[in-house]
Order: C-alpha cells, then sequence, then structure tokens
C-alpha cells in the first residue's frame, strides 16, 4: 500500500512545484537566466519575450489542427477556406506576412540592438584584463600579464567591466560561465575576448562548451565575484611567490614534489617547480576544487588524486606516477600549505 | 487495370514481362538495376543502420539517465555519439530519402520504367553498402571516429587522435560522398529527362519537387565536405597544413568548409520529408494542395537559401559583428519558405475532409514538431541568446525535433503509407496508431526537456555530469522519453515485419492516392507500366479519364514498348516525347567496381599506397568491362528516335 502514496495529489503537487522550481527559477548554478549581469539580464528578457510569442504561434496553429479534426464531427461548423482564394489568403498571412513582421521585429531587436550591446568590448571600455587559457582539460587563467597565474579558478571583482582574452594551449575550447555572459570560443592561432561584469558577489560556475576530448566534460570552473577590497586582496597574495613550508611533513614534502616528477609539469612559483603542462599550485590550498572543478580540494581528495588520478579523470594528462602513499601524504601537507 | 485485355495486347504484356523479367535468387540481387529492387536493398540497409545509431542514442541516453554514469567509458561514449551522428545523417536518413523513397518511388510517380542510370544507380547502392561496412568495420574495432560528427580540427588532427579513428571518418565520408553524389545526378536527370508524356514541370507531383531541390542541393553541397576531408587527410597522412594554425594554416577553414556543407545538408535532410507530406496530405484529404505554385517554389527556395546561412554554426567563433549580423538575417529569412509550406499544409488539411489515418497520424506529428523545432531554431537566430545555449542541450532539443521529429515522422508515415504499394498487403492500422502515438509521446518526452536542461547550462558532448549542478532529473525524463520512444519504433518494425506476410490483400489503391504509382499493381511489375501513361495534372490518378484512356490503350496493345528494356525520354520543361531511350538490364559490373573502390579506401586507411595502385589497377579493370558491356548493349539496341506510343492526347 505504501508504493501507492505516490499517486496521492499531495505528492503530485510535490512533483510539479519541484519541476517548476528546477525548470524555471534557475536553482541551477550554471542557468542563463540567473540574471547576474546586465547581458544575461538582458539575453533573459529576450528569451522570455521570444518563448511567449512561441507559445501564441505554437497553439495558434495547432488550434487549426484541432479544428480540422473537429470539423468531422461537428458538421455544421463554419469552416474558413472553402473557397480557394480564402485558403490561398490564409498562406498569404499565416506564412508571409506575420512571420514577416514578427522576424523583422525580433532581427531589430536581437541582431541590431543587442547583438552590439553584447558584442565583445572594446579594450579601452574595460578596467582590467585577465587572460583565460583552455588546456585539456583545465583552465590557466593569468592576471597582469603573468604576474599572478592561477588555474580553474577566476577571481573578479564585483560590478566592474573585465576584458576576459582567451587563446588555446591546444585544441578548440569554449570560455562560458552562463550567469554573467554567453559563450566565446578559444581557438589556435585567435586571440578572442569577452566581457564579464558581475552586478552582484556570488560564485558563478562556468564549462567547457566546446566537445575538447576524453575529459570535456570534466572542465569545469568557478568565477568569484566579490567585492573590490577583497578581490585585491585575493590578487595581491595570488602575486606573491609560494611560502616556505613549515611542518616536518610539509617540508618533507616539497623536497619529494621536486624530486618526483610532479615538477616537470607543475609552476609553484619561487622554486624550483617551473612546469607549464599542469595547473600552477603556488596558491593550492586557496582554491576550493580540483582537477578542473572535479572534486573538492581537501586533503583526502587531493591524496586520492595523486595517488590514482585515471581513476577519478579517465584520459587525463596527469599519470598514475605510483608514488608511494608515505610520499603522497607528504606531498598533500605540503601543498596544503601554499596559501 | 481493370478492363479486359485483348489476346493480341496480352500477349505483348506477356512480352515486356518476360523481356523484363528478374533473376531469382542471390545472383539476382546481386546484379539487379531494377530501381525497385534497388529501393528495396537501400530501404533495408538503411534501415539496418536506423537501428544501430538508435542503439547508440539508447546507450548514450542510458549513460546519461543519472549523474557520473559508468555505463560507458569516455573514449566509448565518445564514439558512440560520434558515430550516432554519422549513422543518422549519412547512413540512415540520406540513403533511405533518396535511396529508398526516391529510387523507388519517383520513377513510379512520374510513369518511368527504370531511374535514368540504371547500373549507376546500382552502384551507388553498393558503394553505399560498402561505406556503412567501412564505418562499422570501425566501431566494431572499437576505433571509431571519436571527434563528433563535426569532427572539429585540432581535435581531429594526427597530433590529438593519432590512431585511424579519424581516417575512418576522413576517407569513409569521401566514399559515401560518391554514392549519394551518383544518387542524386540519377534523380535530377530521371525526373527532369523520364516523366510520362503530358508531365511537363507544371503538372509535377511537389514529392519530386522536394526530391529534385533536395538533390541538387547534395550535389553542390557533397564536394565542399569530400574536399574538406582530403584536406583532412592530407594533414593527417602527409604533414600538410591546411588547418593548422602554427603553420599559417586555420582551423576555421574547417568549420567553414564543413557547415558550407552542413547547413545545407540539414535541409536535403528535411525537404524528401516535406515531400512525403504533400504526397500524403493530399490523399488523406481529399483535397488538391493549397497553392500549388508557392509551395513548389517554397520547396526549391529552401535548398537555395540553405547555402547562405552556414556562419550561424559559428556564432562563437569570434568573427566581426557585421559578419553574424548578415547570417542571422538569411537563417531567419529562410523562416518565410518554410512557414508558407507549413501553413499549405495546415490549410489544406483544414479545408479538406481529413481521415486520421496512420500515416496521415505521421504527418500530423511532423507538423507539430516541425513548428516546435522550427520556433525553437528562430530563437537560435537571435544572436545573444545563441551565445548563451550554442553547444548546450537546448540546441539538441531544437535539432532532434526538426531532424527525428521533423524529418523521420514522415519517413514513418511513407513507410505505412507505401507499404501497402511495395507489398500488397495491408499493415495493421490500429497497432500502426499505438506504434505513432508512442513514439510522439516519447519525442515529447525525450527532447522538451532538453530545451530546460540547456537553458539552466548543461553543454553537449559530455559524457556524464556532476550530480550537484541540477540537471539530474531532467535527465532522467530524457532518457526515460528514450525508451518510450525506442519502443513505438520497434513496434512500427515489428508491425510491417508480420504484415508483410499476414497483412490483408490491399489492392492495387487502397487510399485513393493522387499521383501515379497507385494506378499499377502491389507491387509493381518490373515494366513498372505496361502502358507509358499521359499526364495533364500533378494528381494524375485522380483524372480518371486519362487512366480509363490508359486501359483502352492497353487494350489495344498500344504504348506497351515490348522490345527490349526501354523507356521514353520527354523534353526537360513540357514533357513532350523525346526519343524511346533503351535501359540496361542486369549488370555484375556496379558490385565490382564498388568492391574495387572499397579496397582503395581500406588500403588508403591502412597507408598501403602500392596495394591502393593495385586496387586503382583492378578498379580501372572493371570500369573497361562495364564499359565492354555497355558497347555490346548499345550495339544490340540501337536508340529508337521516333515516338511509336503514340501522341500523349489522342
Amino acid at each position: 500500500m505504501r508504493k501507492r502514496s505516490w499517486w496521492r495529489p499531495r505528492a503530485w503537487r510535490f512533483g510539479a512545484a519541484a519541476l517548476v522550481c528546477i525548470g524555471l527559477t534557475g536553482c541551477s548554478r550554471q542557468s542563463i537566466l540567473s540574471d547576474h549581469s546586465k547581458v544575461t539580464h538582458d539575453i533573459g528578457l529576450l528569451w522570455w519575450w521570444m518563448l511567449g510569442a512561441a507559445v501564441i504561434v505554437f497553439f495558434g496553429a495547432v488550434l487549426l489542427l484541432v479544428v480540422a479534426f473537429l470539423k468531422r464531427r461537428v458538421p455544421g461548423l463554419p469552416i474558413l477556406g472553402e473557397r480557394e482564394p480564402v485558403a490561398q489568403g490564409m498562406v498569404l498571412v499565416f506564412g508571409i506576412a506575420v512571420p514577416l513582421v514578427a522576424l523583422v521585429v525580433l532581427f531589430a531587436f536581437s541582431d541590431v540592438y543587442l547583438e552590439n550591446v553584447t558584442a565583445a568590448p572594446a579594450a579601452d571600455t574595460t578596467s582590467m584584463t585577465i587572460d583565460v587559457i583552455g588546456h585539456q582539460w583545465w583552465w590557466e587563467v593569468r592576471y597582469d600579464g603573468g604576474r599572478a597565474i592561477t588555474a580553474n579558478e577566476i577571481h573578479i571583482p564585483v560590478r566592474t567591466r573585465v576584458n576576459v582574452v582567451v587563446t588555446t594551449a591546444d585544441v578548440i575550447h569554449s570560455f562560458w560561465v552562463p550567469a554573467l555572459n554567453g559563450k566565446i570560443d578559444m581557438i589556435p592561432g585567435r586571440r578572442n575576448h569577452e566581457l564579464l561584469d558581475a552586478s552582484q558577489p556570488g560564485v558563478y560556475r562556468g564549462q567547457c562548451s566546446q566537445y575538447c576530448g576524453l575529459q570535456h566534460a570534466h572542465m569545469a570552473f568557478l568565477v568569484y565575484a566579490q567585492p573590490m577590497a577583497k578581490f585585491r586582496a585575493w590578487l595581491a597574495n595570488q602575486e606573491r611567490p609560494a611560502i616556505n613550508p613549515t611542518g616536518a611533513a610539509a617540508i618533507r614534502g616539497k623536497a619529494d614534489f621536486m624530486n618526483d616528477q610532479c615538477a616537470s609539469c607543475h609552476l609553484i612559483a619561487g622554486t624550483q617547480a617551473q612546469g607549464y603542462i599542469g595547473p600552477a599550485l603556488t596558491h593550492l590550498a586557496t582554491r576550493s576544487t580540483l582537477a578542473s572543478n572535479t572534486i573538492p580540494n581537501t586533503p583526502t581528495w587531493l591524496a586520492r588524486w595523486i595517488h590514482d588520478p585515471q581513476a577519478i579523470k579517465p584520459g587525463d594528462r596527469m599519470p598514475d606516477l605510483g608514488i608511494p602513499p608515505r610520499q603522497i601524504r607528504d606531498i598533500v601537507a605540503y601543498l596544503d600549505e601554499l596559501k | 487495370m481493370a478492363t479486359t485485355i485483348e489476346p493480341a495486347a496480352q500477349r505483348y504484356v506477356d512480352e515486356l514481362a518476360a523481356v523484363w523479367a528478374e533473376r531469382k535468387g542471390v545472383l539476382g540481387w546481386l546484379t539487379t538495376v531494377d530501381h525497385k529492387r534497388i529501393g528495396i536493398m537501400y530501404f533495408f540497409t538503411s534501415l539496418a543502420m536506423f537501428a544501430c545509431g538508435g542503439v547508440e542514442a539508447m546507450l548514450i541516453r542510458t549513460q546519461l539517465i543519472g549523474p557520473n554514469g559508468h555505463v560507458l567509458s569516455p573514449a566509448a561514449y565518445d564514439e558512440v555519439f560520434t558515430m550516432h551522428g554519422i549513422t543518422m545523417i549519412f547512413l540512415f536518413v540520406i540513403p533511405m530519402t533518396t535511396g529508398a523513397f526516391g529510387n523507388y518511388l519517383l520513377p513510379l510517380m512520374i510513369g518511368a520504367r527504370d531511374m535514368a542510370f540504371p547500373r549507376m544507380n546500382a552502384l551507388s547502392y553498393w558503394i553505399y553498402l560498402g561505406s556503412g561496412i567501412f564505418m562499422y568495420f570501425a566501431l566494431a574495432t572499437g576505433h571509431a571516429p571519436n571527434a563528433g560528427w563535426f569532427d572539429y580540427v585540432p581535435l581531429a588532427s594526427k597530433q590529438y587522435d593519432p590512431g585511424n579513428n579519424i581516417d575512418f571518418y576522413g576517407y569513409g565520408l569521401i566514399f559515401n560522398g560518391i554514392a549519394s553524389t551518383m544518387t542524386s545526378i540519377n534523380i535530377i536527370v530521371t525526373v527532369f529527362k523520364l516523366r510520362a508524356p503530358g508531365m511537363s514541370l507544371n503538372r509535377m507531383p511537389l514529392f519530386c519537387y522536394a526530391f529534385i531541390a533536395a538533390s541538387v542541393a547534395l550535389l553542390f553541397a557533397l564536394p565542399v565536405l569530400s574536399l574538406a576531408c582530403v584536406f583532412l587527410e592530407l594533414d593527417r597522412e602527409l604533414g600538410f597544413q591546411f588547418y593548422v594554425a602554427a603553420k599559417g594554416g586555420d582551423p576555421l577553414l574547417w568549420q567553414n568548409l564543413f557547415w558550407i556543407f552542413g547547413h545545407p545538408e540539414v535541409y536535403i535532410i528535411i525537404l524528401p520529408a516535406f515531400g512525403i507530406a504533400t504526397a500524403i496530405i493530399p490523399t488523406f484529404t481529399e483535397r488538391k494542395m493549397v497553392f500549388f505554385p508557392l509551395v513548389a517554389l517554397s520547396e526549391i527556395l529552401v535548398a537555395f537559401l540553405g547555402f547562405g546561412v552556414w556562419v550561424h554554426h559559428m556564432f562563437t567563433v569570434g568573427f566581426a559583428t557585421a559578419t553574424y549580423i548578415y547570417y542571422a538575417a538569411a537563417s531567419l529569412i529562410i523562416t518565410i519558405p518554410s512557414a508558407v509550406q507549413l501553413f499549405a499544409w495546415i490549410t489544406t488539411i483544414l479545408t479538406g475532409t481529413p481521415r486520421f489515418k496512420t500515416p496521415m497520424l505521421w504527418i500530423i506529428g511532423f507538423i507539430v514538431y516541425f513548428i516546435l523545432g522550427g520556433l525553437s531554431g528562430i530563437t537560435l537566430a537571435a544572436i545573444p541568446f545563441d551565445t548563451q545555449v550554442h553547444d548546450s542541450y537546448y540546441v539538441v532539443a531544437h535539432f532532434h525535433l526538426v531532424i527525428f521529429g521533423a524529418a523521420v515522422f514522415p519517413i514513418l508515415g511513407g513507410m505505412y503509407f507505401w507499404f501497402p504499394k511495395l507489398t500488397g498487403r495491408m499493415y495493421h492500422e490500429r497497432l500502426g496508431k499505438l506504434s505513432f502515438w508512442l513514439t510522439f509521446l516519447g519525442t515529447f518526452v525525450l527532447f522538451m526537456p532538453m530545451h530546460i536542461v540547456g537553458i539552466l547550462g548543461m553543454p553537449r558532448r559530455n559524457y556524464t555530469y556532476p550530480a550537484h549542478v541540477g540537471w539530474t532529473l531532467l535527465n532522467f525524463i530524457e532518457t526515460i522519453g528514450g525508451y518510450i520512444t525506442a519502443a513505438g519504433l520497434v513496434l512500427v518494425v515489428l508491425n510491417l515485419a508480420h504484415s508483410m506476410r499476414h497483412g490483408e490483400p490491399s489492392g492495387n489503391d487502397p487510399w485513393g492516392g493522387d499521383t501515379l504509382e497507385w494506378s499499377t499493381t502491389s507491387p509493381p511489375p518490373p515494366y513498372n507500366y505496361p502502358v507509358i501513361p499521359t499526364v495533364s495534372s500533378p494528381y494524375a490518378m485522380w483524372d480518371t479519364e486519362d487512366r480509363e484512356r490508359d486501359n483502352r490503350r492497353l487494350a489495344r496493345g498500344e504504348g506497351l514498348l515490348p522490345v527490349g528494356h526501354r523507356t521514353p525520354t520527354s523534353t526537360a520543361q513540357d514533357a513532350d516525347i523525346d526519343e524511346i531511350a533503351s535501359m540496361p538490364s542486369s549488370s555484375p559490373w556496379p558490385p565490382l567496381v564498388a568492391l574495387s573502390l572499397f579496397g582503395v579506401f581500406a588500403m588508403l586507411l591502412l597507408d598501403h599506397y602500392w596495394i591502393v595502385v593495385g586496387f586503382l589497377a583492378v578498379l580501372l579493370l572493371t570500369v573497361l568491362g562495364w564499359h565492354q558491356g555497355a558497347a555490346a548493349h548499345a550495339r544490340a539496341h540501337e536508340v529508337v528516335p521516333a515516338p511509336e506510343t503514340g501522341t500523349p492526347h489522342e
């Protein structure tokens, strides 16, 4: 009997409410309708207007089909278009005149007016520039031409026009933070750019949206929009070289890191680790996730990641290095101090 | 053929039957050049391909039923979604529409006895079969293409994809393109030159207009894809740099070339569906199509305009705004001829006396999904909105509504519609309706939530997704919709397979159809029509006087052309009789030529260039053999210049 409770009205109401919530209010952290910048506000508005018009057109056309169906049952129904010129007139009106008006309005608003508002910003209208470089399968983020290098997390000051210049180190990726702006492709040989201008503080999820190989699914990142003071403090810290470890395990871990193959792929500013293949780890402990927003940045997950990255992200460029567990613990202790 | 046939005429019909008799058994099928048999082979092969693509789709949906799925490994997922796209477009829809429907129906509909180039027709089938085997050999051995059906470089370059996977794609599509090119040439020449006397262009069924439009588009679009694939293989195999940015090439060259082909391709896929809809609607509304000339013009305009919109696939690559505005405008304009056709169908249904039999139901479903897919397509021409939903599930929803809901539904409706013509039997009506409603419902549940999940930011082509982003429930619903759709499709196949042997006899014309094919027997004899019909309107079957005159001519033994494989050719515009062409009969060369071509491409793939040269030599020999046969044939049956069928109008 318990199974039946699903069919009770209350269960249905709950289900319907959940659907509406998920579907429309943007509970998702990656919705394009979350209205956190002027651009997404305008695009969201455009969407609702288009949806409204589409609903009218759809039900209008379906109504004609329903009438055609009912006509068989209700003989006395007056039928429009019995005469050929009337039928042809309907095709001209609904097939040409009405769409033409609707399309001209849509074109003028979205492709002429709004496209010019949302198009990539002129460099002199923005107050700072961030370089984002796509890699298989993570994001390199550079501030001030490389004075601070981080990965998979982008911090921006809120209510500030930030020019994001996107390029790629390998294949085509696409940079997309749905809550803040549309996407822009990262293409070899091209420097594309896009505006990020968050109207309120928050953490926004972004994700690669051009298929880029095996781990395209695990190539996400977070954008932290912060008040200017907080952002400045963060950036000042990122620009510093890595601190020297103090704990015994961390000191051993640093030596292991430099002696194992870690240093050949990763950068830790201020040490001899100057690799460029993997993400910079100079301030890894300030980041909230690992492996391009795939797992949380906790000592346990970090240890698991170093032990067997291929189990978490099959095909990833980080190989299983076969580092003994004790060394992994030390390396984790070291990286955990890189605040 | 209700009237009694004079004994003299019966002798002619017997002669026709003897002359056109097809060889029995496997050898008969291997060497056939009969457009109906080739159409049937196309039908079953592309149906098998549809099943493969469908299984791939179900694997994808099962993987995505919940977050962090483990049904497929990332590598397997990439191969499966790539093969799903390649299969559905190149190995299912194009061969099913042009190869199966076009081949089987066009000659019947225009009153011809075969396609214009019967042996080339057979060759295109065997090449198509070869390319399908080529591609599926890749999947079976775990080397299937894995960079998406759009195959963007540099992901598809040797550097990032060093195996043979992409070479299967490059060579396979060039190979496959030969078949489609030949089919489209054949369709164009057949429809322009083999129409029955009196079937001037303004009396040609709209179905033929749609297939002409699709074939012309195919003919112009395919060379671009083949060229792009040649560049790709030169880059991969010989170190050329067409697409290598670091050496002065440009990866966007691939994208431009691919979509110059790829967007017309979308219309090539849907135009035959338009044609099927315009064939089914008049029959089931007992009314001529509203605004025939405007609908014909719209079909052609769609194919033409389809060549000018490709950059709307590239709104996020960072071209100048002015460029984008042009392509957005062009993309919006294409709405007009589509809307004209849409409202011509709706108005015809509204002002006719519709009968909602199974084929008609599929057309209603088609109209509903064409409206939905069309509307979501319009939203994608709004560039700012497109930069948000581009490469998200919103786009997946849009083009599946158009390609599955709008292009495949008429194919399924057409299967039910012409099933009695092919088999002489009726399908099961109630099961047919059930199969429609299951598929219709499943399609809705499968694709409508994808719009929402796309708006919630879910990108395409991800083998999995995390639990915390809010996509789980919608993906679950989509997968259930996928299973319902699959059940509906399985029911279609079961219904038709069972009815093939056990259905009620249907007679020649169970629907009161409007086009010529309903006037001949079901299934049609190898020569299609004993008497070459004459035509005086696009609804030839409803011109009962014309058909009765055909019967009287048959009774008198007029217009039979009983000597050799003969069919009249006619002038391109007015369809006046031009001359009597002598058609080839069965030939072993088409499958042999296709086999040697298969060898060429297989060895190219394996980099055995000397063996390639060997196979090219074999190919040359087979072509020579073909030519010898053709020369002997020409000597035996010289072309008859003077019409002997009598004037079209007595």
